[in-house]
């Protein structure tokens, strides 16, 4: 376990290493930063001067090794916008982001995992047929389009459920403002959540049923009826376990993948995230913030990557993980 | 009344509207403690009359004519649940190929108890016992060690072994394998089937052996059941199936054995094939096959004649029979 983790550190640096000389470069091709930072009024003199100062005129690896020095101890730049530490920026953003993709999260799972259960024990009712139709529909729609017809339709047509912002949020622990613990900020989470789930939701579906299916053929199941064990232990234990495998793989990729979505999703729903962030960043080239933004996301893909193999490891007796006996 | 009474089962697949009858006419009794062979080249539809017994076709196929007498209880108008209570229990099976039979993600310990727990009422303690107890039956070396380790951490053999122990948990009266050896190396085969067949002694437990390996069955069986296309077209004791094959289809079988070939010499075979469920010819489906075809086996299906201790359905059989009788009758 631990020389495991202290295997994956090591890839993970390797990694971030390769994240942050890939967004860093972006860097160069955005345009004038000095444009955002001074405005039209400054003379050409006093822009070499300051360009001079800042280090924009060193060669790009000192530049990146200048940039990479204080990264590591934390300082990812100055945001231009908000004049204040790009990271912390970012940081003040997450909460919401990340209560966005686990209010999703937890929906894909809820609904998911029976609804992809009974449609492979059942492949022929007419439930598992409508579920295969809805999600082929749900894999279709972008998340955009998915969002403005929810909105019209519970927003604007039943006036049931608030259309954008979070709502009312508490502060817990200290600085976490969240609100999943008042039924406002429950309210708020509903609409962008469902939406967020709407592109992985039918994938899992599909994918848990596929292999259900694909399983329940196999000889150990067979084998399992003919011990004269209960269809419940069956398919909730034997089968289940075995479907669950490369469903955990998946799935450690695609809550990664989400992070990226709630772009998307945080514009629809003006939700105060990193994503909606993000975008503002892009249209300010606030560039440090975009390099923190693109550092941090890639550090969440790394984190729940190393957390479902871990799970992994837990699941599936025949995997090692490296360094285990 | 016998222990087990298989009367006229039949069992048929709906594919696309039609149905394709996999099993027909399917009889035959077994006493406690008798053990049956059943032969036949693949799609014979062995694999179906064992899962058959258990009520275990998968769909689409069903049971659709034909009983399945255990001790006068008829399995096939069981309920799920009543049939449940059988399975593993006073029936078990045996799998072909161990590799794919225990599930990878479980312990063999796991495996093992709750087969025991879903059909009494035992403590977790008592539960292992039981089971370590079964191992050591199945010549396990070490078995307290094996009920914590996954299947992917035993050999074949091995894991044929645990399979036999499960099958053994409660005591069963009746053990269907379905071609027990044949996934394995040819030095555990032996070693597996004597095994099998000690423990069935010893237990006085009844078996039915599928396989397609006469020389299994002639160490192992008293009974033998010679099928083709779906279709019992000889049965009757072992040594008289293995010495004076009556069924051209079962002479073929044995001569085809490696034994009745000098070094050197081409291997005997059937030619042809099985025919597959959807055109299977009319009169005896053996005719395209047989080297001795009348007329009449392509238009009529033969009968079952009775030959010495066997019954066989064969037109040339039943003519030469009749032969006898007349010759007889005539002196």
């Amino acid at each position: 376990m631990i020389a495991f983790l202290i295997n994956r550190l090591f890839q993970a640096a390797i990694v971030m290493f390769v994240i942050s000389l890939l967004s860093f470069s972006i860097q160069d091709n955005l345009g004038d930063p000095l444009r955002e930072l001074v405005g039209q009024s400054v003379s050409e003199a006093d822009r070499m001067e300051l360009r001079e100062e800042l280090g924009l005129n060193d060669s790009f690896l000192t530049q990146y090794f200048r940039f990479a020095g204080k990264a590591i101890q934390g300082d990812l730049g100055t945001s231009y916008f908000f004049k204040e530490p790009a990271l912390e920026v970012i940081l003040k953003k997450l909460p919401a982001t990340l209560e966005l993709v686990f209010g999703a999260t937890v929906l894909i799972i809820v609904i998911s995992i029976p609804v992809g259960v009974y449609s492979a024990i059942n492949p022929s009712s007419l439930f598992s047929k409508i579920a295969m139709g809805i999600s082929i529909i749900g894999i279709s729609v972008p998340v955009f389009l998915t969002a403005i017809i929810f909105i019209y339709i519970f927003s604007v047509e039943l006036g049931w459920l608030p259309s954008f912002g979070r709502g009312v949020t508490e502060h817990v622990f200290g600085t976490w403002e969240t609100g999943f613990f008042n039924l406002d900020g429950l309210l708020h989470l509903l609409l962008p959540c469902i939406s967020l789930a709407s592109i992985m939701l039918p994938l899992f579906i599909r994918l848990i049923r596929a292999e259900m299916m694909e399983v329940l053929q196999s000889e150990y199941i067979k084998f399992a009826w003919a011990k004269g064990l209960s269809p419940r232990r069956i398919w909730f234990m034997h089968a289940l376990k075995n479907t669950m495998l490369p469903v955990i793989t998946v799935g450690g990729v695609q809550i990664g993948t989400m992070v990226a979505y709630t772009i998307l999703t945080e514009t629809v729903f003006q939700w105060p995230g990193m994503g909606f962030l993000f975008l503002e960043a892009v249209n300010r080239v606030d560039t440090p913030l975009i390099v923190a933004y693109l550092i941090v996301v890639g550090a969440i893909f790394v984190i729940t990557n190393t957390i479902v193999d871990l799970i992994y490891g837990l699941v599936n007796p025949t995997v090692k993980l490296v360094g285990e006996k | 009344m016998s222990f087990l009474e298989v009367k006229n089962l039949e069992v048929s697949f709906n594919l696309h509207s039609k149905s394709l009858k996999a099993l027909q006419n399917i009889s035959f009794n077994l006493e406690r403690g008798e053990r049956l062979g059943i032969v036949g080249e693949s799609g014979a539809g062995k694999s179906v009359a064992a899962f058959a017994i258990l009520n275990l076709i998968s769909r689409p196929g069903k049971i659709t004519a034909g009983e399945v007498l255990l001790d006068g209880e008829d399995l096939s108008k069981l309920s799920s649940q009543e049939m449940r209570k059988i399975r593993g229990n006073k029936v078990s099976m045996i799998f072909q190929d161990p590799m794919m039979t225990l599930n990878p993600v479980f312990t063999i310990g796991a495996q093992m108890i709750e087969c025991l727990k879903a059909h009494r009422k035992i403590s977790k303690s008592n539960a292992t016992k039981i089971a370590i107890q079964k191992l050591k039956q199945v010549q396990i070396p070490s078995p307290e060690m094996r009920m914590n380790q996954y299947p992917h951490e035993l050999s074949g053999g091995m894991k044929q072994r645990i399979i036999i122990a499960i099958a053994l948990l409660m005591d069963p009266a009746l053990i269907i394998a379905d071609e027990p050896t044949t996934a394995l190396d040819v030095t555990i085969q032996a070693e597996i089937m004597e095994l099998l067949l000690d423990l069935c002694e010893s237990n006085n437990v009844a078996l039915i052996l599928i396989t397609h390996d006469l020389g299994v069955v002639s160490q192992v069986t008293q009974k033998t059941i010679v099928m083709y296309a779906g279709r019992i077209i000889e049965q009757g004791p072992t040594n008289e199936i293995i010495n004076d094959a009556q069924h051209p289809y079962t002479q073929g079988l044995i001569n085809a054995l490696p034994q009745q070939t000098l070094p050197g010499e081409k291997l005997n075979q059937i030619r042809g094939s099985m025919p597959s469920l959807q055109d299977i010819p009319s009169g005896c489906s053996f005719n395209p096959r047989c080297d001795f075809v009348l007329d009449l086996c392509t238009q009529k299906r033969p009968e079952f004649t009775q030959s010495g201790g066997c019954s066989v359905a064969c037109h040339m059989v039943k003519a030469m029979k009749d032969a006898e009788k007349g010759h007889s009758a005539h002196e």
